[in-house]
């Protein structure tokens, strides 16, 4: 009795099966997986207004007022906004921006610069994505210029959250609020 | 001769396989991480516009969709533009406490707004009056890359 007891095989459990879940696992979770990423335009809303609170003065010179309206056209100016393709968008902002107070019509310095966007209700989304592409594409040339004039290196070769990184955002910040709508 | 035969013949010839689950497990928990298995199934019909000066947002677990676009109705036919937040179709009033309720799971929030390019843009304010009021304040408008040459 007890010399058959010994004949028996070792109690292990059989880990070669385990390797075939393994895979039937890893299997269905690659096929489930989407390493898609998500591109968009980053936009920071203004927080919503307190009851009675006037908004801080701004010189007219240094507030860039850009208009979609519901023709689908792009309006843009410091003072009276006058018509302007979408194109050229870009090139006015660049002006407007770095315009460091020679024209007496567009900003001060850089970092004094807003551009406000005003949109009505049956504008056209697409132009102003469109627009908004332009103003941003306008920030990422100047901030691509300081950076290869000042470091050698287009902006998104600067390391995420590097000294030299902060330096050239700080030289052109971007500066988009989106103006009330009701106003 | 035959003494070479036998020094070969007593080393095993199998390559160890035990190490093989624990790789493969470490692949599993890798996919099992990344993936993220809820895809809301679209009642709107979203085409995206296309812009050439996008972000990409590595961290899909900050982000919450919003999707507005012109209803998908039996048949190929598009109805009114409507919002889509998750699963349901909800009205622009009721985003201010969706949007609240996840502002407080996750404070890092970002509210894509996947809008369909025909879309007027008053549905957009108004959804971005109500996200201020939420206080999600960082959004993203989500668009394909553009094809360099046009602009």
């Amino acid at each position: 009795m007890f010399g058959r007891d010994r004949e028996r095989e070792d109690p292990e459990v059989g880990g070669a099966g385990m390797a075939d879940i393994a895979f039937l696992l890893l299997i269905f979770f690659l096929l489930v997986t989407t390493i898609d990423v998500d591109t968009g335009i980053g936009l920071q809303l203004p927080p919503a207004p307190e009851e009675n609170q006037q908004p801080p003065p701004i010189k007219t010179r240094n507030m860039m007022k850009i208009l979609v309206n519901q023709q689908g056209m792009v309006l843009m100016g410091t003072g009276e906004p006058e018509p302007t393709p979408v194109p050229q968008v870009k090139q006015r902002i660049k002006d407007f921006v770095t315009n460091r107070g020679k024209d007496p019509n567009l900003s001060d310095s850089p970092d004094k610069a807003i551009v406000s966007i005003k949109t009505q209700r049956a504008a056209p989304y697409k132009v102003y994505i469109n627009m908004l592409d332009e103003v941003m594409g306008a920030y990422a040339d100047l901030r691509n210029q300081a950076a290869q004039a000042q470091f050698g290196k287009s902006y998104e070769q600067l390391k995420d959250e590097s000294e030299e990184k902060a330096t050239i955002k700080d030289m052109f910040p971007k500066k988009i609020s989106i103006a009330e709508p009701n106003q | 001769m035959g003494h070479f035969e036998k020094k070969s013949a007593k080393t095993s010839q199998d390559v160890p396989t035990s190490a093989m689950p624990d790789v493969v497990f470490m692949l599993l928990i890798f996919f099992m991480v990344t993936t993220v298995l809820r895809e809301v199934t679209l009642q709107v019909k979203v085409n995206f516009t296309e812009a050439e000066n996008i972000e990409k947002i590595e961290q899909k677990r900050l982000v919450s969709y919003i999707y507005v676009g012109p209803k998908k109705l039996s048949g190929n036919r598009l109805g009114e533009t409507e919002i889509q937040i998750d699963d349901a179709l909800v009205d622009v009033g009721a985003i201010r406490k969706l949007m609240y309720d996840k502002l407080k799971e996750e404070p890092r929030l970002i509210v894509s707004l996947r809008v369909d390019d025909d879309t007027e843009f008053g549905i957009v304010t108004d959804i971005q009056q109500e996200l201020r009021e939420a206080g999600t304040l960082r959004i993203n408008y989500s668009t394909k890359q553009e094809v360099s040459g046009g602009s």
